[in-house]
This record gives C-alpha cells, structure tokens and sequence, in this order.
C-alpha cells in the first residue's frame, strides 16, 4: 500500500454530506442523459430481436397484423401449475385467426426456467418450437439449441394427434420423442410443456384470439 | 516516460488482475466458455477502468477520506450503468449473451482496488494507464482462458464472433476438430477452475524463467 499521506484530510460532516448528494446527483443526471439518449434506441433493438424469434416460427406472409402488438399476457394454474406468466402473440391474416405464438417457460428441467416459444397454427399443428433461453447443463442439456443439435426442429407440423395421447412424451418414458444421450430430464421437460400448451390451445382456442391486446403487460425476456 | 512503462507492466503482467491478483473471478470462471464473451467482457471491464479510473483521478482530494469509498462505488456504477445502456442500445445481441455480468462489472473489486490505490492517488494520466493496463491484462486472460476452453469443449475458435462484428464477423470462426464431440468438463465451472490454474502456473514458470536470466 502506497502511504496515506496524499488523502485529503476528514472534513466536516455537512460537508461529506454536500460532496455526497452533489456526487450522488451527478451520476443520476449522468445516467438520466443517457438513458434519454438510448431508449429509443433500445426499445428498437428488444422489437427488433423479439420479431426475429417470432419469425423463426411464422414466416411473414402467414399473417399482416402486428404481431407484438396484438398480445396479450396471462395466468392460469389450473393448465399451468407453475403460476407463471404466459404471453400470446396472435397471428391474423385479413383479421381472421391464422396462428397463436405462446411464449412460456418449461418449469421442470433440469435447472431453471427453460424458456420456450412455441407457434400453433389455428388448426392445432405446431409451426415450430424454439428456445429463447435457458440454463441447462452445456454440453447435456444444450442440444435444444438450434445451433447445438435439430433436436427442437422435430416438433414443426405435430399435433396433439400426430403422435397421439401416448406418443408425447420422451422415449423413455415410452413416448415418441428422443432424449439425449445424458440428459433425459430437460427433452422431457420441454416436450411436456409443448403438450400442455396444446391441450390449452385446443380447449381454449377462442378465447385466445377474443382475448383483447394489452401488449403493455408482455414480459420482457429476461 | 519510462515511469509509464512502469506503471502498464504492473497492471498488465506483474499484478495481473486475473492470474496474479485473482480479483473478479466470478466472470472470468462464468463467461470464457468462448474467445468472443471473454474478449467482450474484458473489452467492457477495461473501458469500465478507464473511465472510472480518469474521474476519480479528476476527483480526487475533493471527498472526505470518510466518504471516499461510497463516492468512488458511485462513480463506478454511473460508469458500469452507462457502459451497459451503450451496449444495449449497439450491440444488442452481445449484450444479450453476456447478460448480467455487465451489470456486475460494478462488483469487480479490481475496479475499486484501481480507484482506491492509484487513481485516487495519481493524476490522471497515470491513472488512465494504470487503469488500460489493468483492464487489458484482465481481457488477455479472459481471452486465454476462452481460447482454451472453447477449443476442448467445442473444437472451434472464435465462433459467434458476429456478436461484436456483424454478421460478416460469423466468418471468422475455426473450426480445428472437425468431428469434435466437446471436452464436457472444459466448459463446465470445474474445468475453467482448473484451466484457470494451468494458467497461473503458466505464468509463474515464465516469470520465474525471466527472473533466472537476469
């Protein structure tokens, strides 16, 4: 440690107390500037990245409203025991429903949230699911990537009738589903979420696309 | 000038942040399981240095020896905060994968250690220096160390450099082992451990070689 003897001495309390709010105002103004400066900015950048998932599982001409505004966040134990908040985005072509995307957690993998978007078209088949983000062990858990494995790929275009009431579940479990070589517990995971968010959809479908838009309430992804 | 010097081997190599000091472990064990976050967050800490190092510098004498501390954490997280905004606002997807050790940055103790023992006590283009240079040797371990594990874990180099580059940065990736299944426990916590301590090893063995020949 250098010597001490450059430290400025301890002054008086009141004036602690004025350099510290002085200080203390500098930073927020500070910040206060450049949050001004960026959140327009920002903003953009959050659309911009949701839209590019959406469109991984609706292409654009399948719709010509405005997805992230037309959408709508809710809790329901009684399809989703976790409690959690599930956000639907709904796809309409000349105002006719055409697809809903739900984007929800699958709660029981292996470590944390795994966070799933999941497109359905009006007819029940899934356009796709996709990973947002999520904590599973690297290298284990990680083939729900698209860019670790085609793992996920696999649901595009199945329905709650292709495989049928047995055939969703892992392999394992005697499903028609892989699971990965040392992790059974994150597919199993995300393959259970998928079905209840189906089943959800099919008992529930009108409602999904009566419900009003109160896209202020969407979660953001973090 | 030659104080200068100085003043940036000390920071980069004699008591380098991360092999020698061994503060801010935290995201150096959690975000190298590649080259790019690693170099990404060691750019970010450096420039979080830099700044935070200079306005301290600036201020120094004017805060009480009592207060001295909360001023220099504030200056350090209004630094770290703008840092962050900057990052969202340009390069989204980065900042996307590095997450909440931006953020976190705030809580690296070299930063703090820079403003309390030098930058509080120098003028400030020695404390510029010194902060770079402790920045720059925090990134070059960052940078190793995601080096060494991407390429057991993965078999690549500098994959998803589009990150910080653009897409056009996609390009730069390497792929050394084509048919490479990953070295699990590289990219696991345990494994960045002990790449960790090869790499104090490392520089130990060099040090103490450069002191031989002298």
């Amino acid at each position: 440690m250098e010597a001490n003897q450059d430290l400025p001495k301890p002054g008086p309390t009141w004036r602690n107390a004025l350099t510290l709010g002085l200080a203390a105002m500098m930073g927020a103004g500070l910040l206060a500037g450049v949050n001004q400066l960026t959140r327009q900015r920002i903003e953009n950048q959050e659309r911009r990245a949701a839209l590019v998932q959406l469109g991984q599982l609706l292409p654009p001409g399948r719709y010509d409203n405005a997805l992230q505004e037309d959408s709508y966040s809710f809790r329901d134990t009684a399809w989703f025991p976790s409690g959690q908040t599930i956000t639907v985005y709904r796809a309409r072509m000349g105002a006719e429903p055409a697809a809903a995307i739900f984007r929800l957690a699958a709660t029981d993998g292996y470590n944390g949230d795994i966070n799933l978007l999941i497109g359905i078209n009006l007819d029940g088949s899934l356009t796709g699911v996709r990973v947002l983000s999520h904590k599973e062990t690297p290298g284990l858990g990680d083939p729900i990537e698209t860019s670790r494995s085609n793992w996920i790929l696999q649901f595009s275009g199945r329905s709650l009738s292709n495989p049928g009431k047995d055939g969703w579940a892992v392999k394992i479990d005697g499903g028609e589903f892989d699971q990965f070589t040392g992790a059974t517990i994150t597919p199993r995971a995300v393959v259970k979420a998928v079905r209840m968010t189906l089943e959800y959809f099919a008992a529930n479908k009108d409602l999904v696309f009566a419900q009003p838009a109160d896209s202020l309430e969407v979660a953001k992804p973090r | 000038m030659s104080s200068y010097r100085k003043i940036f081997l000390d920071g980069f190599w004699l008591h380098n942040t991360g092999l020698v000091v061994l503060f801010g472990l935290c995201p150096l064990l959690a975000v190298t399981s590649t080259v790019v976050t690693g170099f990404a967050l060691g750019i970010a800490t450096t420039v979080a240095l830099v700044f935070s190092s200079l306005a301290v510098s600036l201020l120094r004498g004017i805060p009480g020896a009592e207060i001295r501390i909360p001023i220099f954490v504030l200056i350090i997280a209004s630094v770290v905060t703008v840092i962050q905004l900057l990052m969202q606002a340009w390069l989204f997807d980065l900042y996307q994968v590095l997450g909440i050790f931006i953020p976190l940055i705030v809580t690296n103790c070299a930063i703090l250690g820079r403003a309390e023992a030098f930058a509080s006590r120098n003028s400030p283009l020695p404390s510029v220096v010194d902060g770079l240079a402790t920045g720059l040797g925090f990134c070059l371990v960052l940078v190793l160390l995601g080096a060494v594990r991407e390429l057991l874990g993965h078999g690549t180099l500098f994959s998803q450099a589009g990150l910080i580059f653009g897409t056009q940065g996609d390009h730069l990736q390497l792929r050394f082992l084509p048919d490479h299944y990953g070295f699990l426990l590289a990219l696991l916590p345990p494994g960045a451990f002990m790449c960790l301590g090869l790499l104090i090893a490392g520089r130990k063995w060099l040090a103490s070689r450069s002191a031989q020949g002298q």
